[in-house]
């Protein structure tokens, strides 16, 4: 008998997703199935917040009704279960995007994780100065002369921390600009990262162009200047197989919401050796090793930068999302979402009047798709698709540089996840068409 | 509620002609008192700079520049036309009531006498994220009514 030798993965084994999937997939989403202004709810705002499937809902429930209880302290029954679906939760995310268990930093979302490395490389300098805590600190200290790379294509959470840790600390804030499709000027990139470049922040994909950022090349540049990378993985670490061991980042957040889990709960990745370092955030309970009045000693990560009682329900929730997304396979679901992506923008495409903001159809993007309708405003637009059932995000999508380097103040955004079928799409793009006409544009 | 209820007519029609609009290219009449206010809705980005001119106790001309939604728009298309003519007095009163019935979350109905065209705005109150949009130029009006008379 024949031996087969290559191993298969489940993955590989599943066929593609298709329609008939994403409908067994929507029984899961008891949100998705209720009638909006009279018309089956199109949810195409995942770009925002995605819905939760029962497992995740069930996650929470069973952990408030069977386990709940403050986690790394006491030595009863329920802290002590508590802690282990705490940490176990740890695990999964770690394994989920390839990190080491301690590697992982619970916060409330990305904009939370953000926050507090930018403070945490502040803090770095004060540390240094003083000649408090590893003789590595000083390396990650900012000071006048030194800069921070982040590009024009920036969600507001990724551009904002990086100003008030400039304006803290005298270093300068540059950016890579985008050409008029969207694309990160990668011809520049080169000219702006360099030898007074200590962090280079960017953005994974982007959250209004759907473009996906050239994260090798930019790495690249950041480690022969000798920065720091820091990648902002929201919109693809819920879309597609992630990796921050390979993408070699020093450190990435995501937003748990964005990816089938609740609000309040966030990863910040770091790499050990620096969280080991860096001085902690906030302080208080469940950070410290020893504390007398006048000072404390911290925990190693990931403790160190916990300070206080956690959100531990929506960190096993997180846990039971990041299952749920596992199971049916990161790959499959990103293929899926591509092709929805591309349904989108060529639709977009052929309608009259409609200028999709960048990729253009046929070339790489997530599945979301902003766009302008010319004379009619993008809270218009929304309107009018929500009076369908459609739900749209309309505005600047935090990104306001973006938009007025594109000569916009906000446009329509219609953002896709595993649960939206083709046919959510027909709808949406059906919709659209009649835009123009309805407001006379 | 429809969508028609909401867009009615009147609001579709002024977020066209846009009464009152240009404000660069209208100088206020000569010795009239006149206040200028900026008013932005930083969740959508709409934006009015209104001016405002009072003589003699009466508003003879409001003008403004914005844009935004066909809300905010046509709303102060609809003021400029209903202010001007109107004593300061009235005009407080017609946005005070216009501010009442746009809170209202829909209960408390448009009064058409005092508020002529912007009684059409009474289905934005059913809309809460659209409420701004209705409201923004008629801040601007009363911050520039508070500064020229």
């Amino acid at each position: 008998m024949a031996v087969v030798s290559t191993p298969v993965t489940l993955e590989r084994a599943l066929p593609a997703m298709d329609d008939a999937e994403v409908l067994r997939i929507r029984n899961d989403f008891p949100v998705l199935n209720q009638l909006v202004n009279g018309q089956p709810l199109v949810y195409l705002d995942s770009g925002a917040t995605s819905q939760n499937p029962l497992s995740v809902i069930e996650a929470e429930q069973e952990f408030y009704e069977q386990r709940n209880a403050a986690v790394h302290r006491g030595a009863h029954h329920l802290a002590v279960e508590a802690t282990e679906v705490f940490e176990d939760a740890r695990q999964t995310v770690a394994d989920f995007v390839g990190a080491d268990y301690s590697e992982v930093i619970w916060t409330s979302n990305a904009t939370e994780g953000l926050n507090l490395l930018s403070y945490a490389f502040s803090n770095a300098g004060l540390w240094a100065a003083q000649g408090r805590g590893d003789e590595g600190l000083s390396e990650l200290a900012l000071n006048p002369g030194d800069e921070i790379v982040v590009t024009e294509m920036e969600h507001h959470a990724n551009l904002i921390p990086w100003q008030e840790l400039a304006f803290r600390t005298g270093a300068a804030l540059r950016y890579i600009p985008v050409d008029d499709a969207g694309s990160l000027r990668m011809d520049l990139a080169g000219g702006i990262i360099g030898s007074r470049t200590k962090v280079v922040a960017f953005t994974h994909a982007s959250n209004v162009l759907g473009v996906i950022n050239p994260v090798a090349e930019l790495v690249g540049m950041a480690r022969r200047a000798g920065a720091l990378v820091v990648l902002d993985a929201c919109q693809s670490a819920p879309h597609l197989a992630l990796n921050v061991k390979e993408l070699d980042v020093d450190f990435a957040v995501f937003s748990g919401h964005k990816m089938l889990a609740p609000t309040g709960i966030g990863v910040l990745y770091g790499k050990q050796e620096l969280l080991d370092i860096l001085p902690p955030f906030l302080t208080g309970g469940s950070m410290i090793t020893t504390v007398t009045m006048e000072r404390a000693e911290y925990l190693p990560a990931p403790q160190r930068f916990e300070a206080g009682t956690q959100r531990i329900s929506q960190a096993v929730a997180l846990a039971a999302a990041v299952n749920y997304l596992t199971e049916t396979g990161l790959d499959r679901i990103h293929h899926w979402e591509s092709e929805l992506g591309q349904c989108m923008v060529a639709g977009l495409e052929a309608i009259p009047g409609i200028r999709v903001l960048g990729p253009a159809a046929g070339q790489d993007r997530i599945g979301l798709a902003a766009f302008d309708v010319e004379g009619v405003h993008a809270h218009d637009v929304g309107q009018f698709l929500d009076s369908k059932g459609i739900a749209v995000r309309v505005g600047h999508h935090c990104a306001q540089p973006l938009h007025r380097r594109l000569g916009l103040t906000a446009t329509t955004r219609a953002s896709a996840y595993l649960y939206n079928t083709t046919d959510d799409v027909d709808q949406f793009l059906d919709a659209v068409a009649g835009v123009r006409a309805y407001f006379r544009a | 509620m429809s969508l028609d209820q909401l867009y009615q007519q009147i609001i579709l029609d002024h977020s066209k002609a846009r009464h009152g609009s240009g404000l660069a290219g209208m100088a206020a009449p000569e010795g009239t008192s006149t206040g200028q206010s900026h008013q932005l809705n930083p969740v959508c980005g709409d934006e009015v700079t209104l001016r405002l001119a009072v003589e003699n106790g009466k508003v003879a001309q409001v003008s403004w520049d914005g844009a935004g939604c066909s809300i905010s728009m046509a709303s102060a298309s609809v003021l400029s036309e209903l202010a001007e003519g109107m004593t300061v007095e009235e005009l407080h009163q017609a946005i005070d009531s216009f501010r009442e019935v746009l809170r209202s979350r829909g209960k408390i109905p448009a009064d058409p006498e005092l508020l002529g065209d912007a009684a059409a705005f009474e289905g934005v109150a059913r809309y809460a994220a659209r409420v701004k949009c209705a409201m923004i130029s008629w801040v601007a009006a009363e911050d520039a009514l508070n500064q020229a008379a």
